[in-house]
């Protein structure tokens, strides 16, 4: 056990919450595998240090609209692998007690998370407007929102951002360019290499990241976040990383080069920010070894709950279209 | 203040008070009204819209003197972007503000039409926050402005889960309906009738007149047919009416206000008392509301019934610019009292 510093105690938690997503995405691969999954899902894999470093870098009164490879910053605001198990198998303990699918409209206001819908680039201007919302009552909030490549070649995605420099808004957008809308190469959507470049388009800082560095992720939002806290306007972040499975679960993904696999295989967020604590003497192998236990027992024990979890009541399925 | 000075005139309103402190006033100004009264009860409530800063008042002055009066902040100037600022918009009424969006027409909206039925429309249903907002949409035609200047497109909210849709027909019900829009926790649609903005001037009554959602008016009462309508065809519904008594046909005349959710009961009522049903809309006939109304008295009201329900609507064409060619798409007095003249007679 190596003695920790605070700096070292919070690099622990970065990898803690990484393995912790890790862990889930692995345990929820390997049910739908065996066919206990309900409906689709989609891997986080590759994206740990982008999901997990920007919710990290969230004020506890910020707000973020996360997507559906976010699944770290839906841990870190809080919600439970429990609730996350119960949303994924359709439960009614789940967040949206089984009216949406997988991680799609996981929202709780009470933990600062705007729930998303499948046409992802919506997410955008929502959270612009909840940026807006806290410039309206003058309060020192800001809101985080997440899109991918694919989302970033749509018009909204420019309405938004045009917008949003506009009004000077306290709203930070990461593009998570993992280099594949479902099967289409990025460079077969656009002819932009460096996307975050689009911000200059509309006078804002565009900020590129290592998006397999969570260190350098939780910097570079953190930084963003805290300009937008004190009236400094948007920022356009884009973290470069690479969808190391299907697009979603049923997708084999036999249109990328193993090459290029294996090339970000390499730059694991997870492997990597691990080599680097134990080179650094931030914690022992002892230690990591650990934290991956701790993960993987309050894996199994939420998959155990949710599976145990009651399916909603149909007699219920008309109720809730309108709020009250 | 509004309703005094030199913009009095120009909001159509007449400074005639009576005893009971009902104001005779245009439709525009009752709109105008119902924004600026929300706006002072309560300062959640703001406009965001297109040519509605520096005191533009937008395309039709609807909201002339409210950004003299509130300010940037409450009356937002936009980009032409209706996508991104009606999900902006969702975002602010996540976080509990109450904005008012603005289409700059009705026949706008389809731009926005992914913010209002995937995101704003689903969210209570899928995460169980409510989505406090207003979309006013300027519509109907009849003034010669052509395919995109002049649509009707309530039938594809009405069919969109998690949306609330109305569509005033008078002065007292524009101010009234909006109020309750406003007040509602759920996004709603307003349909405002741009023939009627100037043209029609009506008795507001006085203080917080709230008309609820999800109840229908009869701006009629008869026994022989049923004519179920709403928005400016209803004006002409009432004088084919009018022309209809003098033949001895006593005409219901049924203004929905509200088309989602739709009033069942007032509808059903008026077709069992009639047993003959004639459904206006200027709206398309194709799958518009006259359908489900139609639908509605059939499964519900088929013993009752004397006649098959006729459906009285625009074509199921673009809506024509040229005078003689929209005359021939709308539904006027001419054409429901002939329409109705046959169905007496069936």
């Amino acid at each position: 056990m190596i003695e920790k510093t605070e700096p070292g105690r919070k690099r622990l938690e970065f990898y803690y919450w990484m393995r912790l997503t890790r862990a889930l995405d692995e345990r929820m691969v390997a049910l739908w595998k065996q066919g206990r999954g309900v409906g689709g899902t989609f891997s986080q894999r590759g994206h740990e240090g982008i999901s997990v470093g920007a919710g990290l870098a969230l004020g506890p009164q910020d707000v973020v609209a996360p997507m559906h490879r976010d699944l770290g910053t839906f841990l870190v605001r809080g919600v439970t692998p429990r609730r996350v198990f119960a949303s994924l198998l359709g439960r009614a303990t789940g967040v949206t007690g089984g009216r949406d699918t997988n991680l799609h409209g996981m929202g709780d206001l009470s933990l600062g998370i705007i729930g998303f819908i499948s046409h992802l680039p919506h997410s955008v201007p929502v959270a612009l407007g909840a940026a807006m919302s806290f410039r309206y009552r003058g309060e020192p909030r800001a809101a985080l929102s997440f899109t991918g490549d694919g989302g970033s070649s749509s018009g909204l995605f420019h309405e938004t951002l045009n917008m949003a420099s506009l009004y000077d808004a306290p709203w930070v957008l990461v593009v998570e360019n993992n280099l594949y809308a479902y099967s289409t190469p990025v460079q077969e959507h656009t002819r932009i290499v460096d996307i975050a470049r689009r911000a200059d388009a509309y006078g804002i800082p565009g900020v590129v990241v290592d998006g397999n560095d969570v260190e350098a992720v939780h910097a570079v939002v953190g930084e963003a976040l805290e300009r937008a806290r004190r009236g400094g306007g948007p920022t356009l972040v884009e973290a470069k990383t690479m969808r190391m499975l299907g697009h979603a679960i049923h997708d084999g993904a036999e249109y990328v080069p193993p090459g290029l696999l294996a090339e970000w295989e390499a730059r694991d967020p997870i492997a990597r920010f691990e080599e680097k604590l134990l080179a650094e003497g931030v914690a022992a192998l002892a230690e990591i070894e650990e934290i991956g236990r701790r993960c993987d027992a309050e894996i199994e024990e939420a998959v155990a709950w949710a599976e145990a979890s009651p399916w909603p009541d149909p007699g219920t399925v008309a109720e809730r279209v309108y709020a009250p | 203040m509004r309703g005094t000075g030199p913009d009095a005139d120009f909001f159509g309103l007449s400074g005639v008070e009576e005893a009971d402190g009902s104001r005779e006033m245009t439709y525009l100004a009752a709109i105008g009204e119902a924004l600026r009264e929300e706006m002072l009860r309560d300062p959640d409530v703001l406009l965001i819209g297109e040519d509605i800063g520096n005191d533009f008042g937008g395309a039709f002055k609807v909201t002339r003197g409210l950004a003299a009066e509130f300010g940037p902040k409450r009356v937002m100037n936009t980009p032409l972007a209706e996508l991104g600022f009606t999900g902006m918009a969702s975002g602010m009424a996540l976080m509990g503000l109450r904005p008012v969006v603005e289409m700059q027409f009705a026949d706008f909206i389809t731009s926005a039409f992914d913010s209002i039925v995937q995101f704003a429309a689903t969210n209570h249903y899928r995460w169980g926050s409510p989505v406090p907002m207003v979309i006013r949409a300027p519509s109907d035609g009849g003034l010669r402005s052509g395919p995109f200047h002049s649509q009707n497109p309530e039938a594809w909210f009405v069919h969109a889960p998690g949306l609330k849709v109305v569509a005033p027909a008078t002065p007292a019900d524009a101010k009234g309906l909006l109020v309750a829009a406003i007040r509602d926790d759920n996004p709603v649609v307003y349909f405002e009738s741009k023939p009627l903005y100037r043209s029609l001037r009506g008795w507001v009554p006085a203080g917080d007149h709230v008309v609820p959602l999800g109840v229908a008016r009869l701006a009629r009462s008869g026994k022989d047919i049923s004519i179920v309508t709403y928005g400016a065809v209803l004006h002409q519904a009432l004088a084919a009416a009018e022309r209809l008594a003098a033949e001895g046909i006593e005409c219901d005349v049924l203004d929905l206000r509200t088309l989602k959710p739709l009033d069942e009961e007032a509808i059903l009522t008026s077709a069992r008392r009639c047993g003959k049903v004639l459904v206006v809309h200027a709206a398309n006939r194709m799958a518009g509301v006259g359908a489900e109304v139609a639908a509605l008295v059939a499964e519900k009201a088929f013993e009752w019934l004397d006649a098959p329900v006729q459906r009285l609507c625009g074509l199921d064409t673009p809506v024509p610019f040229s005078p003689p060619l929209e005359d021939a798409y709308r539904p006027d007095a001419h054409k429901i009292a002939v329409a109705a003249r046959a169905l007496a007679a069936y």
